[in-house]
């Protein structure tokens, strides 16, 4: 059996590198990306069903609500994709050393970060 | 018998996924400009994007490639998380089951029944 290690998810006692926050944060976008998925091939699907179908997706996604799931959507994808190119980066063997791991870190997050500002922009300006 | 969460799969996911992986980043930049220069929308010209045969299938490929994708992603953190054998294999069906229909929705919604 595994030692007894402290656990705790007290927010402000997290401590993780910026390279353990890329990684947990891809894990968490790509759930949040399945448990979104069946809703956004659903949705997809009525758009093409009929008129109505493609009216309803249309006005619903002027609501409030829509916004900030589409806001959650962008991010999550924005978030998956680019430390999804760094994995594959790294998979080459490129940007190994500490140092280049945590600035492509700090990349990924700022470029997910400009995405999900340029959503919110195209959303809420 | 070997066991079926036994070893020696690794390899062969982590191939799937990056596989999948690309096939995603170069349709989904695609498919978000294809998107981007159709609007502005109305029912008809959306209906219109997904005439051609081709894009049915780009689209239908696409999913899979999603589908392929999320469940190796949705294996390994079941893996990491959830120990006990028969919960975490009914979980497994679970998510392979919710891929499988959103991929047959997809067909349904591209090939017209409603």
């Amino acid at each position: 059996m595994p030692p007894n290690r402290p656990v705790y998810l007290n927010l402000f006692r997290l401590h993780l590198p910026v390279t353990g926050w890329v990684s947990i944060l891809h894990r968490l976008s790509g759930a949040l990306l399945f448990l979104l998925l069946p809703l956004m091939v659903w949705g997809f699907a009525l758009t093409l069903s009929s008129e109505a179908g493609f009216a309803r997706v249309v006005a619903w996604g002027s609501t409030l609500a829509a916004k900030l799931l589409v806001l959650a959507l962008v991010w999550a994808f924005a978030q998956h994709f680019f430390a999804g190119l760094r994995h594959l980066a790294l998979d080459s063997h490129w940007g190994v050393s500490l140092k280049s791991a945590r600035r492509s870190s700090l990349v990924v997050l700022l470029a997910a970060g400009g995405v999900v500002l340029l959503a919110a922009w195209g959303l809420f300006g | 018998m070997k066991s079926v969460t036994g070893a020696h799969s690794g390899t062969g996911m982590w191939l799937l996924q990056r596989g999948t992986a690309v096939v995603m980043a170069l349709t989904v930049p695609w498919l978000a400009w294809r998107f981007a220069t159709a609007v502005p929308l109305d029912y008809a010209t959306w209906r219109a994007l997904f005439a051609p045969l081709w894009m049915r299938l780009v689209m239908l490929l696409f999913t899979v490639a999603i589908g392929l994708h999320a469940w190796v992603g949705m294996r390994d953190i079941l893996m990491d998380y959830v120990r006990p054998l028969g919960l975490r294999l009914a979980l497994y069906l679970i998510v392979i089951v919710t891929l499988a229909a959103c991929v047959t929705t997809m067909a349904a919604a591209l090939w017209g029944v409603q």
